[in-house]
């Protein structure tokens, strides 16, 4: 058994680390609000911006449609875009979306495709670097910025299609943890390039409407920005995912660091005990002696 | 007779009112849109969009960049990249 002062020291170590985890959790919580109402403020844009090019893009077609529609005719080669945290403990959170991102991409390299990876923040390169030697193409660090915004979106959208354009890769998937609530974060996978219009999007109105410049022009000055949004609406709904996460698995460790102290203090309640009555039959049987 | 004028970033929606016209800089040349315009769309240069509370009134100048504009039954839609 452990003498007393161990036991003590022990109790003393784990009560700091739940102040440390306690703090992260109320921490997270604060944060997760104000993730919360930014992924929400950006969905009008997002909403409208999808409701026109899905609208211009029906009346589009055949070899007139841009590039970033219509692809580049080939699916050989798929870049795989990791959107991740920068900072641990936030439990499962970054975890998830590599292994989404790696059971994508076997599934993809048994059928004989091309994988490349390009990463968003700064945790997950090291899995992924290790299970793909010298398949990342490209990072973009995000270490440095405190909430990525649109301009980290842009930044990252812009470079993106650029190396479409250079002919680096047909079929662009986009990784990221979807926020659904801060018990309940889902790794979703997207396809990013080319633009998948959704099925369900809202038929264009029966009125004739002009166009300044023409359909195309529109159409290929919206979809660049399209994957763009695309893109920020992912960072919006991982840091409210990280923070989720984090909070859970912060609740989640402050209660273990309770139970833990609780049967520490018992164990050391326990030993004090036995040390005092054992002293206490030597006093009396040394007494009795004489 | 008003219009329904809502400018959006993504960040957020910065403006959703009803003005009387909003003179939004297209890429080929100024439009001006008052209530009931036909549906018309168009991209947006980067410049001062002028918004009109009533006829006749001082404009509010609004700098947009990166935008799209949308006229539709419902009003006049401006997606901006950025507004202020």
């Amino acid at each position: 058994m452990a003498s007393l002062k161990e036991l003590k020291g022990r109790i003393v170590s784990v009560k700091s680390t739940q102040k440390i985890t306690k703090a992260k959790q109320m921490v997270a919580a604060a944060k997760l609000r104000k993730a919360q109402a930014a992924a929400e403020a950006a969905r009008p844009y997002a909403q409208r911006l999808e409701g026109v090019v899905a609208s211009l893009a029906g009346k589009v077609t055949g070899d007139n449609a841009p590039r970033l529609l219509a692809g580049t005719g080939k699916d050989d080669t798929h870049l795989l875009l990791v959107a991740n945290g920068d900072k641990g403990l936030s439990g499962a959170f970054n975890a998830n979306i590599v292994k989404a991102a790696i059971a994508k991409a076997n599934a993809l390299i048994a059928q004989g495709k091309t994988v490349k990876f390009y990463l968003v923040g700064r945790k997950g390169r090291a899995v992924i670097n290790r299970l793909f030697p010298g398949k990342i193409v490209g990072q973009y660090d995000t270490t440095d910025v405190r909430t990525p915004g649109f301009d980290e979106a842009s930044a990252v959208a812009h470079d993106v299609s650029n190396r479409f354009f250079a002919g680096e890769f047909d079929v662009a998937h986009l990784f990221y943890s979807g926020f659904k609530s801060a018990l309940l974060q889902i790794p979703t996978e997207q396809q990013i390039i080319p633009v998948k219009i959704p099925a369900d999007a809202p038929a264009s109105s029966g009125a004739a409407v002009e166009y300044e410049p023409d359909e195309e022009a529109i159409l290929a000055d919206l979809l660049p920005r399209n994957i763009t949004i695309q893109l920020f609406k992912a960072l919006l709904e991982n840091m409210a995912s990280e923070q989720g996460a984090s909070m859970t698995a912060m609740d989640n460790a402050t209660r273990n660091a309770g139970d833990l102290i609780k049967k520490l203090t018992i164990e050391y309640n326990r030993s004090r005990q036995a040390a005092i009555t054992t002293e206490l039959v030597e006093i009396i049987s040394g007494a009795e002696a004489l | 007779m008003a219009l329904h004028f809502e400018l959006v970033t993504p960040e957020r929606l910065v403006l959703s009112e009803e003005v009387h016209m909003v003179v939004v800089p297209g890429t080929e040349g100024e439009f001006g849109v008052l209530e009931g315009h036909a549906p018309f769309m168009s991209t947006v240069k980067d410049g001062a969009l002028k918004v009109y509370d009533r006829d006749g009134a001082e404009p509010r100048i609004i700098q947009v960049e990166g935008g799209f504009a949308e006229v539709s039954e419902t009003g006049l839609t401006v997606l901006a990249e950025k507004a202020h």
